[in-house]
């Protein structure tokens, strides 16, 4: 989640709060929502880490809160992952070794794998559909749109697995 | 037949096919046994030359099997002549395709109220019937359009008013989804949706998963033989690591590729 911190402070500076709030209206019901907890454990590390900085701001009614602001060194790295391009996904798949260990652990019924994989992936596909459903807003559909098309790939995946190794 | 089996919709025993060229055979079916409810609806994925497509048409009686049987509500079908086995798919059976298989020369209208009158609506009933299903599909305005001037997503809408002309109890369908984009599809799912949730039983092939995954059950099939048949679990909250702690707003277990990342 660091990035995608470093991306909102880098329009302007930010609580906890506002930070979870910004990221939940951004991406909407397609994502997870981030816990307060998990956020401020990143921002702690970025502080440490030297790429934001931070101070409290007095308030009369309430307790303090701690405003985090980007360094020049978190523009920098900011930058630098934007002007990256991102990884595909995974070469090392949990499943694949599963299915290419089966026999080593004594289980060597890999059609039952197969069928168990798929059966779990079409019911992930099923909640997307019905999350789609559910979602009116551009962002979070394109990003449900995507996970549908790698699920898509996996059962692709799976059926040549079954091909090669059933 | 086995207890039970009166209520079945459609049953299969056995079925193979064999196809025979010049000296080779290559068996696409090696002994499907099949069980289809009333209104229920089942989807067969698999690999391509699994035989998915060979299966749907012998069930629907474009093609003959080699060897089994094929029972439509109770009635052995598959020995049934030509023609006794058409006038009761007429009734009872529709078919959806990939390339929609509309007939070109004649308007929307026209293609979808012939099926009506072939399954033996009258004249008037044939046109009522019509009417009430373009404009559920909302495709009014195309009427009186020859097919041709139609998107892909609005010809298979016309294909599915087609098929759903006589009210059948089964709704066949291959590759319904197999030519067009992403917003066609939905639509097609959607209508098969209505159609489901109407009573109608539907079998379809496919390899778009999304569409596989409306199904109450999905048939894998696999070098002519059924290896999995499993009823679609519904998704449910916390079903997956990750989705308790995600909070109330994730109802549904999720792939990981939309987890937050750090």
């Amino acid at each position: 989640m660091r990035m995608p911190l470093l991306a909102l402070l880098a329009k302007e500076p930010a609580h906890g709060y506002e930070l979870k709030a910004q990221l939940e209206k951004v991406f909407g019901e397609a994502y997870p929502s981030p816990n307060i907890g998990q956020i401020y454990v990143t921002l702690q590390r970025l502080e440490r880490d030297g790429l934001v900085c931070s101070q409290d701001v007095v308030q009369t009614t309430r307790p303090n809160k701690r405003v985090y602001e980007l360094t020049d060194a978190g523009r920098e790295a900011l930058v630098s992952w934007m002007d990256r391009p991102s990884d595909g996904p995974r070469v090392r798949d949990d499943f694949f070794m599963k299915l290419v260990l089966s026999e080593h652990a004594g289980a060597s019924d890999r059609l039952g794998l197969i069928n168990s994989q798929r059966r779990h992936y079409l019911s992930q596909m099923r909640a997307l559909t019905e999350l789609m459903d559910a979602c009116d807003r551009r962002i979070p559909q394109l990003l449900i749109e995507g996970a549908m098309l790698h699920l898509q790939a996996d059962l692709d995946w799976l059926q040549r697995c079954q091909e090669e190794m059933v | 037949m086995t207890e039970g089996a009166d209520s079945l919709l459609l049953r299969t025993v056995g079925l193979t096919k064999i196809f025979r060229g010049e000296g080779v055979s290559v068996p696409a079916l090696r002994g499907v046994d099949l069980a289809l409810h009333p209104g229920e609806f089942a989807a067969i994925i698999g690999p391509s030359g699994s035989g998915k497509s060979t299966l749907l048409h012998i069930v629907g009686g474009l093609e003959p099997p080699t060897s089994g049987e094929i029972w439509l509500n109770g009635e052995r079908v598959d020995r049934l002549s030509q023609a006794r086995w058409a006038i009761l798919r007429r009734r009872h059976v529709g078919f959806v395709f990939q390339f929609f298989n509309l007939v070109s020369n004649m308007t929307v209208a026209d293609n979808v109220e012939l099926a009506a009158l072939m399954g033996g609506a009258s004249r008037k009933r044939a046109k009522e019937r019509r009417e009430e299903l373009l404009a559920e599909l909302g495709l009014q305005a195309k009427a009186d359009a020859a097919p041709a001037r139609l998107s892909g997503g609005e010809q298979q809408r016309v294909a599915l008013a087609r098929a759903m002309a006589n009210r059948p109890s089964l709704l066949l369908a291959d590759e319904p989804t197999g030519n067009l984009d992403s917003t066609g599809s939905q639509a097609v799912l959607r209508l098969l949706g209505t159609a489901h949730a109407d009573g109608q039983a539907i079998l379809l092939v496919t390899h778009d998963a999304r569409v596989a995954s409306a199904a109450d059950r999905v048939i894998s099939l696999f070098d002519g033989v059924v290896v999995d048949d499993a009823a679609m679990a519904l998704p449910r909250l916390g079903t997956m690591p990750g989705a308790a702690e995600a909070g109330p707003r994730l109802r549904a277990p999720l792939p990981d590729v939309l987890k937050l990342r750090g």
